[in-house]
């Protein structure tokens, strides 16, 4: 096999490996988009909010502790306990409800028929305000997200063999595919399978869908316009927390993280606001898509480092030409 | 007719039942102008009660302090014979009180079977993960729900767009896809909110005979608004006159007619 076609085809699995988280945060925004009409622009920040919570309750870290230090002047940072993974991220998944909750009650619920540009602004001042709260929490410094963080505290025993990258042989050609790709890869079609399946076969499924196309008529079915924004911040927390994890366990958790929202934006442009696959196959088409051009036409011939442009310039044409995106509903309109 | 009475017998002889909802003395206020003066009313079991008044008489503001959409300021609503707290509209839809507005509020994404079906909202009891995956009880009761939903499909003569996307609709059948939606609900008190303003001749008949045989067959009991007297006089039992916020007739459509106050509302008197 042609050494050339065959790394092609490396760097296109790795892209689309790339596309999968890309698409889980992009997911996030969707949710939220559909069923309230706010843009979460803190939506990043909640992915890296949720990794940082993950890691400072699996290290027993004490919350706040620099606050408490200095208003009590004790000296205590750490619980000096151990939590097992599993047992950490459903913890976790209790933090972000909890979250969803306060942002409701606190915030969205006062905003209540505002202009979207207001509830926009919002979200940006929630990015700011939950970037301080996750440093006063759990301190700023770069963190390893190990989903063994000690010594038997391994989600399954011998997890860590699994994340590492492995070399398949194929074609008698060796391609080099991280396997935490791969597993997030997994997680990720489960977790979109599970989501759309929630929202086709369940009642809150049902609520949600009539929440984002109609308030008044929602209303009047019996469908609690709270409730269902609860439910829809707490499934992207949830889902911010599952692409904390994925990228963390990556790169470390740090601020950075927050940042991968801005590669959610292309994302949407093509796959469109409103719809749950368009932001899967909008991931995947970036993720390949600046793989495969930094490869086959930005290194060789523009000098390389394309991948930082090429999704904003990939969703530039989609706005001229499609602007609904590829999924996008179509606005239809009686005159 | 007696106000206190158990039953009464309508004017083409049929025996209405108890109350189910009473209006006791509603003020509502939007800042300094009252839309609603001190109105007191009464809606009984299996009847077609009907609240007619000029434009801005307060009817709609009525229906909407019935569904939970206002909260009066003074008063109290009466249903199933306890005095009901103030409530959310999504409550009031629990307690199986469904409606339609007078600008349509369908879910445009949606087709017409979808739509019906958020109507059973309020009858979905499984629980999240079981309703996920389908399974058993969660399967039964979406199977029930559907019978539920595709009988009234069937009822309101709207089989041939049940996967039609709503937007794509005619007025008219927006309209009757709204009644089907509320219907869906099986409620026990059902809230019409002008069913055939903009209608043509046509399309206001078919819309009369459906509330007649909603009325005849599950034997719903309807509220409903309209400002076209013609309609009312025929489709219903019992009638409130608003106008201006007050209440200036209440009874059947005989009564009604015959009542100078009203006559001077719809012929423009001049008000002191």
């Amino acid at each position: 096999m042609n050494e050339q076609l065959a790394f092609t085809i490396e760097v296109f699995l790795n892209g689309l490996m790339a596309g999968v988280l890309y698409a889980l945060v992009a997911l996030g925004f969707v949710l939220i988009y559909k069923a309230s009409g706010i843009f979460n622009y803190a939506q990043g920040v909640m992915a890296l909010f949720a990794a940082m919570t993950l890691v400072g309750i699996q290290n027993g870290q004490v919350p706040f502790a620099h606050l408490i230090n200095a208003i009590f002047g004790t000296d205590v940072h750490k619980f000096g306990w151990h939590i097992h993974s599993f047992l950490a991220i459903i913890l976790t998944v209790f933090v972000m409800i909890a979250l969803a909750w306060a942002v409701q009650r606190f915030v969205f619920r006062h905003l209540v028929g505002q202009e979207p540009i207001i509830l926009f602004m919002a979200t940006i001042g929630l990015a700011y305000f939950l970037e301080g709260i996750a440093d006063l929490m759990w301190g700023s410094e770069l963190k390893a997200l190990n989903v063994c963080a000690a010594e038997g505290t391994c989600l399954p025993q011998g997890m860590n063999m699994w994340l590492e990258g492995t070399t398949y042989e194929a074609f008698g050609y060796g391609f080099f595919i991280d396997n935490l790709d791969i597993v997030a890869s997994i997680i990720a079609v489960l977790l979109v399978g599970g989501l759309v399946m929630f929202a086709q076969y369940t009642k809150q499924g049902r609520a949600m869908r009539a929440v984002a196309d109609d308030h008044q008529a929602a209303l009047s079915v019996g469908v609690s316009l709270n409730f269902i924004w609860i439910l829809v911040w707490s499934l992207a927390g949830f889902v911010a927390l599952v692409a904390g994890i994925m990228w963390g366990a990556k790169s470390g958790v740090q601020f950075s993280l927050s940042l991968i929202a801005l590669k959610a934006l292309p994302v949407l442009m093509l796959g469109g606001f409103t719809s749950i696959p368009g932001a899967i196959v909008g991931g995947l088409i970036i993720g390949v898509g600046e793989k495969l051009f930094e490869f086959l036409i930005g290194a060789p011939f523009l000098g390389g480092a394309t991948e930082n442009w090429f999704a904003y310039m990939l969703a530039l044409l989609f706005l001229v030409f499609r602007p609904q995106g590829l999924f996008g509903e179509k606005i239809i309109e009686r005159v | 007719m007696k106000d206190n009475a158990d039953s009464y017998v309508t004017e083409d002889g049929r025996t209405i039942g108890p109350v189910v909802m009473e209006m006791k003395n509603i003020t509502l206020r939007f800042g300094g102008v009252e839309a609603i003066k001190d109105i007191s009313f009464d809606i009984r079991e299996g009847e077609i009660r009907a609240i007619i008044g000029p434009n801005g008489a307060g009817k709609s503001s009525m229906l909407n302090v019935i569904s939970g959409f206002y909260v009066p300021q003074e008063g109290q609503v009466w249903y199933q014979g306890a005095p009901r707290p103030p409530m959310k509209p999504y409550q009031v839809a629990e307690q199986g009180i469904a409606r339609t507005f007078q600008n349509i509020a369908l879910f445009e994404g949606m087709s017409v079977l979808d739509n019906v079906m958020t109507g059973r909202l309020t009858h979905m009891k499984s629980g999240m993960l079981a309703q996920t995956f389908w399974r058993g009880a969660a399967e039964r009761e979406e199977v029930a729900n559907r019978e539920v939903a595709e009988k009234i499909i069937d009822f309101l003569e709207i089989q041939a767009i049940r996967k039609t996307p709503v937007a794509r609709l005619p007025y008219g059948l927006k309209k009757r896809v709204e009644l089907a939606r509320a219907l869906a609900a099986e409620p026990s008190l059902l809230l019409l909110d002008e069913p055939m303003a903009g209608m043509n001749v046509e399309e206001k008949e078919d819309m009369s005979r459906f509330i007649l045989d909603v009325n005849d067959e599950f034997g719903t009991t309807i509220a409903l608004i309209e400002h076209d007297m013609g309609v009312v006089m025929d489709l219903s039992d019992r009638v409130v006159v608003m106008d201006y916020g007050k209440k200036i007739g209440d009874g059947t459509p005989n009564e009604v007619r015959n009542n100078q106050e009203v006559i001077d509302a719809y012929l423009g008197v001049a008000h002191d």
